[in-house]
């Protein structure tokens, strides 16, 4: 801290002391909590002004297989049943897999979409109605072909432990609109995921940037709930009270962490109200369900968090991360992939259109997609099983998609070779991802640092360059 | 000779060397290294390879170094251009990567001026004399942490009255030197209480304070410290932070984050070396290289737990080899952090861009612990051996008949045959494939076992394996084989035999592999490519360590303690100072290199450190010393003439209030209510949690089973640690995630930690229980028990203002709770004898009031 944000600290500090008596002490709180040197999460400026405001993410665990969703590959056909070349497997390390397995053609149909034209799956009917709306990336890849290590790079830039996540950075830059909900908001279905905590830490930064995890059971929050026999007044008489003997310990040691504290806990009462309004969908009108799907299975969880997560937007929320596990397809792929797109293609394609008529799409970025792809060839783990085959993890070429704030829609960038194999054009590391996604909120990626242990850390290592084919 | 001739010779060698490659070097003119290499060097090379930096550990500046290359290897082979590196990478035959990587490329003539003179034999003339004297010069560094210790005297101040001890004579010649006063000496209440937190982790009971209170003799202060000192709750509390150093756990990290039965050992190890005060050499030594000891105890080995606590990645597909590697990076980084305060790890990837730590230092570090290999050890506790010697022969009697009644021995053997042909010929039959990558992952020392003659497999090998293949055989087999082999039965019954054998308890440790390995710098950090070899060794900066030709992780534990004292003394300390101020005398605890800040009292850290040093290395004697000074003893309470001079306590004009620790949240809180099980170590325990908290880990994979009785109420640093999904107190709290070595927790003040301690669960049996001891145990009347509630909570009666605050409250509730006969039953179900139902709900909801103070959860 300056010492000329500390003398204004002090300013407003006396100013208590001197009205203790008259100011209202839910001002005291209100103020502090206003306040941008106690509250991190007071909403700041980016680096530049900028279309998105918000971020969703749409974590699809595991590593789905473009192949078979986003990235036609007519060509593998011909080689179906047959390894690669083996000057394209040289060096090749894979997860479980030999670098002589055969190629494994995909059974699914592909239509162009919209006008302009991208290619989807069969499998993929809602999102494909978006497809003006997607800009489709083929060509992304990464170092990192297992899963947590994959999911670390994906959303802390590196594979080692303890650095901020995505989420976190965001946060961190922007502060959050919310007044009484977190900033950066986890929602998951499906299973777990290999990242579990790590994929919306705050690592090194301040916890305030950590990801709080609703959950589909029980509170949404945890610990939402006030135990058996509180009801609302009796907790808001609780909190009156110790409000007013904290106050009293602020006025005898003036410790700026006990009215923080005040603040902490008048924002955790407006919660314990947020919460159960945000998740009332009593007032969504009939339409808006059934495009999600909320009301049927196998849409229900995934639709109930991405109707969530346009909830959250709207009521300033800034990140939400929402996790789906898992795609992670080493077997059974067409039995396991058909069912992971009947769940969540409808509301991932509802979110992106009811987000547009709520006039939320321009100023929030939506991103699609998991930690790395699958192979062209096959993975057979119970040759005496019907149907076994799968893919084993591809991390040198995937597809992901974004839509929103500042993605110029409705385009395809980067292209992988017949085989989908490797990349030919614009490979986007996901770093180049991260350096877009912050250039899009108005950062560049270069100057969103943090100090610690002696350096400055930003959420793209040493790396990153904006993909300006991507932008609007 | 001007320039242009230079390159016109240089451009007739290139196209004489073009137009033969068999041509007689001889033949061509002859290269002279000054006037026509030294320049290219100059030019192109130095600013990265020279004097300053040496990046990739390359110095082209000197015949000796340039010669030797750097740490890929040498990049200039004498009279094979074509095979050196030096000229693949200036010539851009290298594959994605060319030299110099930014500026201007060689031309062709200065490329070939380089090849010539590498054909000729790459003759450097014999350097300046001044340049002669130190081949490989010692990095020398002027930097503070890297001296010597200065013992200064404490030095003289005016106010020598304040002064207790040579603490408060540095502290306080800061002071006066900045003409501030120190605070005075905070109200005994205040002492108690922050000294029982300080050294146990728990809140006074209101007998200590009232004793205090009442002992009048000039050292009452310092029989309680001896008192507290002597409590072994004080293990407890000093062992958790000892334990975030370690990243202590109780399961794997990663996406399977399988538990860790036995990573307990290590904390009970540490709780009870603490106690016991095993100074922190030896505490340094039997963690790092106990099990090399000469005839090593089973407790020595058992401290090496402390290595045991890296992650482990059991994903199937995870290249074992750089999982390994992870793992050595992360034991040297560790050591680098607890005991040098250094970022060491920067220079895995490179040189160290603001210390001078070089890769090949790192690698030298590392080379410590490339040798070692994880280890579960039988490591009996007290009472165990006994009960299992006795139940032994009939256990294995039965055991061994189940197995052979399900023909377990000879589909075994197949079983072993088919994993093993999989292991080596990978390709042949996949599903074998597949339960080979999965055992790799799952099965420490599969390999190895596997590979070991039935006959020579110890009785704990054979039941390792004998379990891993009877629930992984189904991987292999269709299930109507399975069902046949009714494998699914044979694993209840085992599991129901072992459940009522008394075994012998494990503890994870490391041993030392027979021969040494070859250990090599990686360069760029990447685990595939392999620089040059490196030997065990200490940093370069640092006082050498004097050793036989290759020195062991025992001699580096040693070396820690004894040549590295110095500085692993200032780390020890400054740590130590942290939690009891709040702060570090070096504030960033984890770094005292180049980009730490530097110490705000340089002279007291060395006195302290030497002080450490002095006394043995007793940590008791550390911790009598710094509470036992006037510094640690003064008001919290802030300052008008501080706010502006020292808003961050630097000068320490005053103590800090600090939040307490997630641990010592729910310890107080269980202390305070009555509620807390005091038993010391021992495993680990599940306190009930909401559901969908273990969910989110991988696949849903982890469980968690409340443990059942009064340990769910244990203390915090007891609670399971479940990397992938910990405990939400804990991280609500800012405890660490166990990732990494932490030396410096974050206090953070969230509205996440608010509900948390209002509507956990476990804080409302706090508040009920609270409600209960105060109506039981206080004389009846509202003064009197607020007073009890408060020396309960606080260990101090109320004041005036808070009971009138707190007897409205009071009211209030009573008033709505006549009303809400239902709430009044929730809040408090059970019956006290003599109390109104009605009662023990209000006091319900005013223990939560106190619970949830700031003073409640803070150390004043």
């Amino acid at each position: 801290m300056t010492l000329d944000e500390f003398a204004r600290i002090q300013t407003r500090r006396s100013f208590f002391r001197e009205c203790a008596g008259g100011l209202g002490t839910v001002a005291l709180g209100h103020l502090l909590a206003a306040d941008g040197h106690l509250n991190p999460l007071t909403p700041k400026p980016p680096h530049f002004p900028a279309k998105a405001k918000n971020v969703i993410f749409l974590f699809m665990e595991g590593g789905p297989s473009q192949i078979d969703l986003f990235d036609p590959k007519p060509e593998l056909e011909k080689w179906h049943g047959k390894p690669l070349p083996e000057s394209m497997t040289k060096q090749l390390r894979l997860a479980f897999i030999k670098p002589s397995a055969s190629v494994l053609a995909s059974p699914r149909k592909f239509q162009r979409h919209g006008q302009c034209g991208t290619e989807f799956s069969d499998w993929l009917p809602h999102t494909a109605s978006c497809a003006d709306d997607i800009c489709m990336v083929r060509s992304m890849y990464t170092e990192a072909f297992n899963h947590h290590p994959g999911q670390l790079l994906l959303f802390t830039g590196s594979t080692q432990f303890g650095r901020p996540t995505l989420g976190a950075w965001v946060t961190y830059g922007l502060g959050s609109e919310s007044q009484n909900l977190p900033g950066f908001v986890t929602l998951t279905s499906g299973v777990g995921t290999s990242g579990g905590a790590t994929n919306f830490s705050s690592g090194f930064l301040p916890s305030t940037h950590q990801g709080t995890l609703f959950r589909g059971a029980g509170d949404p929050i945890l610990y939402l709930s006030s135990p058996p026999g509180v009801k609302p007044q009796t907790q808001r008489l609780a909190l009156d009270a110790l409000r007013d003997l904290n106050q009293q310990s602020y006025l005898k040691s003036e410790d700026m962490e006990i009215a923080s504290r005040i603040a902490s806990y008048e924002l955790a009462f407006r919660m314990q109200a947020a919460g159960p309004e945000l998740l009332d969908f009593s007032k969504e009108p009939a339409s808006v369900l059934e495009m999600y799907g909320v009301n049927q299975e196998p849409t229900r969880p995934f639709a109930v968090n991405c109707l969530l997560a346009r909830r959250l937007v709207e009521r300033g929320v800034r990140f939400v991360l929402l996790m789906h596990a898992s795609w992670d397809d080493h077997t059974e792929l067409n039995k396991k992939l058909v069912k992971n797109c009947q769940i969540t293609d409808q509301p991932a394609a509802a979110l992106l259109k009811d987000l547009k008529q709520h006039g939320l799409l321009d100023s929030t970025l939506v991103v699609w997609g998991g930690e790395f792809g699958r192979t062209p060839m096959v993975e057979i783990r119970r040759p005496d099983q019907a149907d076994n085959a799968g893919r084993d993890h591809h991390p040198i070429a995937f597809s992901m998609w974004l839509a929103g704030g500042g993605i110029r829609g409705g385009q395809v960038v980067g292209k992988t070779d017949g085989l989908g194999f490797g990349i030919v054009e614009d490979k986007v590391h996901v770093h180049d991802l991260q350096a877009t996604i912050l250039h899009c909120l108005g950062f560049d990626h270069t100057r969103l640092t943090y100090r610690h242990m002696g350096r400055d850390f930003r959420l793209t290592d040493v790396a990153g360059t904006v993909v300006k084919k991507m932008l609007a | 000779m001007s320039a242009r001739t230079t390159a016109a010779r240089a451009g007739a060698w290139l196209s004489s060397s073009l137009a033969a490659a068999a041509l007689c070097l001889a033949a061509q003119p002859r290269v002279e290294f000054s006037r026509d290499v030294q320049p290219i060097f100059q030019k192109h090379c130095l600013a990265c390879h020279g004097a300053q930096q040496q990046m990739s550990g390359l110095r082209l500046d000197r015949g000796e170094n340039a010669l030797r290359g750097g740490y890929s290897g040498p990049v200039i082979r004498p009279g094979d251009s074509a095979g050196s590196r030096l000229i693949r990478l200036v010539s851009g035959q290298e594959k994605g990567l060319v030299m110099p990587p930014a500026g201007a490329r060689l031309t062709a003539s200065e490329t070939g001026a380089l090849r010539a003179w590498i054909d000729q034999g790459a003759t450097w003339p014999a350097p300046a004399p001044e340049g002669t004297t130190q081949a490989i010069r010692k990095p020398a560094s002027s930097h503070w942490a890297f001296q010597p210790l200065r013992r200064s005297p404490p030095p003289a101040v005016r106010g020598r009255a304040w002064v207790r001890n040579a603490v408060d004579a540095f502290v306080l010649a800061r002071l006066e030197a900045e003409g501030l006063e120190p605070s005075p000496e905070a109200d005994k209440n205040t002492l108690i209480r922050r000294l029982s937190l300080d050294l146990t982790g728990l809140p006074p009971t209101p007998r200590q304070v009232a004793d205090f209170l009442a002992d009048n003799r000039p050292n009452a202060y310092e029989h309680v410290v001896d008192a507290l000192l002597a409590s072994p709750h004080y293990g407890e509390k000093w062992a958790r932070h000892w334990l975030d150093l370690a990243q202590y756990a109780d399961s794997d990290g990663y996406e399977k984050d399988r538990e860790r039965p036995h990573a307990w050992r290590f904390r009970h190890w540490a709780i009870e070396a603490l106690n016991r005060d095993l100074p922190f050499d030896q505490f340094t030594i039997e963690q790092l290289a106990g099990d090399l000891l000469p005839n090593a105890a089973v407790e020595q080995k058992v401290a090496t737990g402390f290595l045991r606590n890296t992650l482990t990645n059991r994903e199937a597909g995870v290249d074992r080899a750089e999982a390994r590697f992870e793992q050595v990076v992360s034991r040297a980084n560790t050591v680098g952090t607890v005991w040098l305060g250094l970022t060491v790890g920067c220079a895995q990837c490179h040189d160290h861009k603001y210390d001078p730590i070089s890769q090949r230092d790192y690698y030298q570090l590392f080379a410590f612990f490339d040798n070692t290999e994880e280890a579960d050890l039988d490591a009996p506790l007290p009472g165990e051996l006994g009960p299992y010697w006795q139940a032994r022969p009939e256990y294995y009697n039965k055991r061994n008949a189940l197995l052979q009644q399900y023909r377990v021995p000879e589909v075994q053997a197949e079983w072993e045959k088919g994993i093993l042909e999989a292991a080596d010929q990978p390709g042949k039959r996949l599903e074998w494939d597949f339960a080979w990558t999965s055992m790799r992952a799952m099965f420490d020392g599969a390999e190895k076992l596997l590979r070991l003659d039935p006959g020579r497999r110890a009785q704990r090998q054979k039941d390792r394996l004998a379990d891993y293949f009877v629930g992984a055989y189904g991987s292999v087999v269709n299930a109507a084989q399975i069902k046949e082999l009714k494998f699914r039965e044979l694993r209840d019954k085992l599991a129901e035999l072992e459940a009522g054998f008394p075994a012998v308890s494990q503890a994870p440790a490391v041993e030392e592999q027979t021969g040494p390995s070859k250990t090599h710098l990686r360069l760029r950090g990447d685990y595939r490519e392999k620089g040059v070899e490196v030997q065990p060794a200490t940093p370069a900066v640092l006082p050498a360590l004097s050793a036989s030709p290759r020195p062991s992780r025992l001699d580096l534990a040693r070396w820690l303690v004894t040549e590295a004292a110095p500085l692993t003394a200032r780390v020890t300390v400054n740590r130590l100072w942290q939690d009891y101020f709040g702060r570090g005398l070096v504030r960033t605890s984890e770094d005292f290199g180049a980009q730490g800040e530097r110490p705000s009292h340089p002279e007291l850290l060395d006195w302290l450190a030497g002080a450490l040093i002095d006394h043995g290395w007793s940590w008791k004697q550390a911790h009598r010393l710094i509470v036992a000074s006037a510094a640690y003893r003064q008001s919290s309470a802030a300052r008008p003439d501080l706010r502006g001079r020292d808003p961050d306590n630097v000068f320490l004009a005053r103590q800090s209030r600090l939040r307490l620790p997630a641990e010592l949240i729910r310890d107080s809180a269980l202390a305070s209510s009555g509620l807390l099980h005091p038993a010391i170590g021992g495993r680990s325990v599940k306190p009930p949690q909401p559901a969908g908290v273990s969910e989110l880990s991988y696949s849903n994979s982890v469980r968690w089973k409340p443990t059942p009785g009064m340990e769910r109420y244990r203390r915090g640093l007891y609670v399971h640690y479940q990397r992938t999904s910990p405990y939400p107190q804990m991280s609500n709290f800012d405890a660490p995630e166990a990732n990494v070595a932490c030396s410096r927790r974050r206090r953070s003040n969230t509205p996440l930690q608010a509900l948390n301690l209002l509507n956990d669960p476990v804080f409302f049996e706090a508040a009920q229980g609270l409600a209960a001891r105060v109506l039981r145990e206080a004389p009846a009347g509202f003064a009197h028990r607020l007073d009890y509630a408060y020396q309960l909570c606080l260990g101090r009666p109320a004041g005036a203002e808070e009971k009138q605050r707190l007897a409205r409250f009071l009211e209030e509730q009573i008033e709505i709770l006549r009303k809400e006969p239902e709430s009044a039953e929730a809040l408090f179900p059970n019956r006290l004898e003599g109390i109104e139902p009605l009662e023990a709900a209000a006091w319900t909801a005013l223990g939560r009031v106190l619970l949830n103070l700031d003073e409640f959860i803070t150390r004043q």
